[in-house]
């Protein structure tokens, strides 16, 4: 009976595709619900200067990066120099200094260079919370209505940005 | 003074929970065994020593405070997070297979199973008659005696 050859030779081809398919993917990554969602509301303040603040309205009227980085994160000084590269492109990025003091974050950017249009204050992380972060560096890209149409997590890099990003704004910078 | 320190310590944790009657405090114990620590993925938020997890241990912990139903706190989380947050997710149109493909490789198994026991049986001999070969091998043995059997 040949079917007996032929099952079990099917089934290990479907496994080996299976398979080599779930090793190109990073399990690392967890895709954000938010996608395609408008960005989530918060209220904080811009770093280093408690008194003024910095809302969600302040993200709308233009495609924006929003950063997510800390003092203490050691990837985003693997992705830091890339974005000042950006920066200098004249690409608008907002940083967020996550779950870090007020010192240590504006120490860290006096030492490095400071990529951000302007940075916000999340000490607390409660942005990062509402925004679905669970590490740094995560940028999310917004539309100038404000809707989230990218998450990366982890570094942003070349590759990325000229295979998911830059198409998204639209051959912009 | 070492004692009363000690004493202090221990009670930390007694303080900080002190917010939730015993009720809240097993749905807070149940809950927090449900959802994954995003950081560490294969632990839950209440086993994982990861900041992300304590912040997130907090928020179940104010908002049962806040008295907030488990599926509105579920929701909160799968919100942000996606369903990758719940140890056991639901069941919808991404994730049927997740649920349902043990039960189709199990159906696939069987399937297999059924037909190779049904070549099986095929294969193997019919049920033997033992008087009925009795009298053809005796019949046998008269027409055709073996010849080591005759020359004894």
């Amino acid at each position: 009976m040949r079917l007996r050859y032929v099952v079990p030779a099917l089934v290990l081809v479907g496994l080996v595709v299976l398979f080599a398919a779930g090793l190109k993917r990073d399990p690392r990554e967890v895709p954000s619900p938010l996608i395609g969602k408008p960005a989530p509301a918060f209220s904080l303040a811009v770093l280093g200067h408690p008194e003024q603040p910095y809302t969600i309205a302040d993200l709308k009227g233009r495609a924006v990066l929003v950063n997510f980085f800390a003092s203490w994160c050691a990837a985003c000084r693997v992705e830091h120099p890339f974005l000042m590269r950006l920066a200098g492109q004249g690409v608008e990025i907002i940083g967020i200094d996550y779950k870090d003091s007020d010192a240590d974050g504006a120490a860290w950017l006096a030492r490095h260079g400071n990529p951000y249009r302007t940075v916000v204050a999340d000490p607390q992380g409660a942005m990062g919370l509402d925004w679905g972060v669970y590490g740094a560096p995560e940028t999310y890209v917004l539309d100038a209505a404000g809707t989230i149409v990218y998450k990366q997590i982890g570094p942003l890099g070349e590759e990325v940005w000229r295979d998911k990003v830059a198409p998204l704004l639209g051959a912009g910078p | 003074m070492r004692r009363a320190l000690a004493v202090l310590l221990l009670s930390l944790p007694a303080l900080a929970a002190a917010a939730l009657s015993d009720e809240q405090q097993a749905r807070y114990d149940a809950l927090i065994r449900e959802l994954r620590c995003l950081v560490c993925q294969n632990e839950t938020i209440a086993d994982s020593t990861a900041p992300l997890a304590a912040d997130l241990r907090q928020q179940v912990e104010a908002q049962i405070a806040a008295g907030r139903s488990d599926a509105e706190i579920k929701r909160y989380l799968t919100d942000r997070y996606g369903d990758f947050v719940l140890y056991r997710p639901p069941f919808k149109a991404k994730t049927w297979l997740l649920w349902g493909g043990p039960f189709v490789v199990l159906l696939f198994a069987l399937i297999v199973a059924l037909r190779f026991a049904r070549a099986r049986k095929v294969a193997a001999p019919a049920a033997v008659d033992r008087e009925a070969l009795q009298r053809l091998l005796a019949e046998e043995y008269r027409r055709e005696p073996k010849p080591d059997v005759e020359s004894r």
